[in-house]
């Protein structure tokens, strides 16, 4: 894995407010953080931490009542802080994509699968019909899909949860953007699946030299998975590092405590400790604004 | 199940639900008679014969085989003013329906994807215009556009666009909310794009539903709008006009008011059940 200096994702000091009754709740509270070419960074946190509206800022898509109240975004040099809706457009697909949370939802359910793929590839690599479903094709095959002719012409709705994040992931690695930012993606899969599908994005990534964002709680999904960690709580950046560094000697007594709130399966003796209220200071208030925010 | 639903194709399990083959099959029956009118009607719907006024219908016995349900005051052939009334009806009803629902999809979609002032305005639009009783409104309206066809169909859609303005509003915001939508922008589709060919197709199903309630609807109103004489001139048999008609000889010929208000029952009916139908049928493979 080539890592090199300049990040193709750099934030610094980013502050985001939400505006609730007419009172601006601060849900980033000056996040940094920097992602290089062809790395695997883990942004974790518990619920509320801001993990998914960072994510959200950087694809353009936070919420209508939020607005960023400081700091910089910049994406492969350019600040994409405040980019029009035109430059986003230019930006999507090719430079950077999203892997979302939720499969169930996150395919057009009116659409066939086959329609869905092409879309994106007409859109942003102007292949013609044909070309295009060709390379539908072989992004379904490239992500272990079986009978892909037969996928192609299905609806959303005939396919299970893991097929669906299957294609997801397809379609986010469908123009070869530089930058991924995948939201928790495997969370709505059971277990079983969600080991299939962290291996396939990992292999995907590393085959193509793809940064990637990974958004998630799970700590161990992070340990396998990423070279360098970012752990939010608050809105706030708690602790930042390669992850064998944060991992081995844990600076911040929260994100011990977090990792004692994982489970191992190498030490399955050990029981689980939940993390200590003291060391928890996401207001209760905040975490409301935001999720009405989201819902907004 | 999925695979079992997919082998499918939707109109077949449209066709498997009772409500849509009745209503459904009611509706074909009444186009194709309203199409076939000039040569299935046994008579000229205008055609007087003052000679068999009141002529009951044919089974009570007191009637004429030639005048199956029977005859009006001006002698007129009952079933083939039906029969020409269903072609009135069922125009006011597709374009009426049609109309309202153009308007009030399009504003609608807007307010429920812009937000903001655009949805405060529509919205408060909407209220206002709900608040002016709709009978009365039509009345107005047509008064003051002058009685015909076309008058009937604007009343219509200018008084019942809220119906499809609220409910697009409220099923686009629902559908806003869903991930593709954040995955269509993330993906660099443009605005318009995401609504009109995104968002929209997942509010057809609803909109179909509206639709066919809609056209139950205009048929009542149009029936109304004759009834007080303010649709067609008294010449062009409308079931409407011909319940007012029949209204002066109640006692004397009830069968005059029967067939119409009949004949506007069954097609409210028929397009409700297929409304319903439809929901039914096209509601789980939409939404889950």
């Amino acid at each position: 894995m080539s890592v090199t200096d300049t990040p193709i994702l750099a934030i610094e000091g980013l502050h985001l407010e939400i505006r609730a009754d007419r009172r601006r709740i601060p849900i980033l509270r000056g996040i940094g953080l920097a992602v290089t070419p062809g790395e695997v960074h883990g942004l974790v946190g518990e619920s509320g931490a801001g993990k998914t509206m960072v994510g959200r800022v950087v694809l353009g898509i936070a919420p209508l009542r939020s607005r960023v109240s400081g700091g910089s975004v910049r994406f492969d040099g350019e600040d994409i802080t405040h980019l029009s809706e035109g430059g986003r457009r230019r930006l999507m697909g090719r430079g950077m994509a999203l892997i979302p949370q939720d499969p169930m939802t996150a395919l057009n359910p009116a659409f066939r699968i086959g329609d869905q793929i092409t879309d994106v590839l007409r859109l942003h690599m102007e292949l013609g019909r044909e070309a295009a479903r060709a390379r539908a094709l072989d992004l379904l095959n490239d992500v272990h899909i079986r009978a892909p002719e037969r996928v192609l012409r299905q609806y959303p709705h005939e396919l299970s949860g893991g097929m669906r994040q299957r294609v997801l992931i397809a379609i986010a690695f469908s123009c070869r953007p530089k930058l991924i930012i995948a939201d928790e993606p495997t969370t709505a899969l059971d277990v079983t699946v969600q080991r299939q599908v962290l291996g396939l994005i990992k292999a995907l990534q590393a085959d193509r030299g793809t940064a990637l964002l990974f958004i998630t709680h799970d700590l161990g999904v992070v340990a396998k998975l990423c070279d360098r960690i970012t752990v939010l709580q608050g809105g706030r950046v708690l602790e930042q590092g390669a992850v064998a560094d944060v991992f081995e000697a844990p600076k911040h007594a929260y994100t011990s405590a977090l990792m004692k709130a994982t489970p191992r399966y190498d030490r399955p003796g050990d029981a689980l400790q939940p993390v200590p209220a003291a060391l928890t200071e996401t207001l209760n208030d905040e975490a409301l604004a935001y999720d009405e925010a989201r819902d907004a | 199940m999925a695979e079992l639903a997919a082998a499918r194709p939707a109109w077949r399990r449209a066709a498997d639900n009772w409500r849509i083959r009745l209503g459904g099959g009611f509706l074909l029956f009444l186009v194709a008679v309203a199409l076939l009118a000039p040569w299935i009607a046994p008579h000229d719907p205008i055609d007087q014969d003052l000679l068999l006024q009141y002529l009951p219908p044919a089974w009570t016995g007191k009637g004429e085989a030639a005048h199956l349900f029977g005859t009006d005051n001006l002698g007129r052939d009952i079933l083939s003013r039906l029969i020409y009334g269903a072609r009135i009806a069922l125009v006011v009803a597709v374009c009426a329906a049609l109309a309202a629902g153009l308007i009030g999809t399009t504003l609608g979609l807007l307010a429920g994807y812009v937000g903001g002032w655009v949805d405060q305005a529509i919205s408060r639009l909407v209220e206002i215009w709900m608040a002016f009783p709709a009978v009365l409104l039509s009345i107005v309206l047509v008064a003051v556009m002058g009685t015909g066809l076309h008058s009937v169909i604007i009343a219509i859609a200018v008084i019942d666009w809220t119906r499809f303005c609220r409910v697009v509003r409220a099923e686009t915001m629902a559908q806003k909310a869903q991930d593709y939508v954040a995955s269509a922008v993330t993906i660099g589709l443009p605005q318009r794009r995401i609504l009109v060919r995104e968002i929209l197709p997942n509010v057809m199903p609803l909109l179909l539903v509206l639709l066919t309630l809609e056209m139950g609807i205009a048929v009542i109103v149009e029936a109304i709008l004759s009834y007080v004489g303010l649709s067609l001139s008294s010449e062009f048999p409308t079931w409407g006009g011909m319940i007012g008609a029949g209204r002066q000889y109640v006692n004397q010929a009830p069968w005059l008011m029967v067939a119409p208000i009949v004949m506007v029952i069954a097609t409210v009916l028929a397009l409700n059940a297929l409304g319903d139908g439809l929901k039914d049928t096209l509601d789980p493979v939409m939404r889950k």
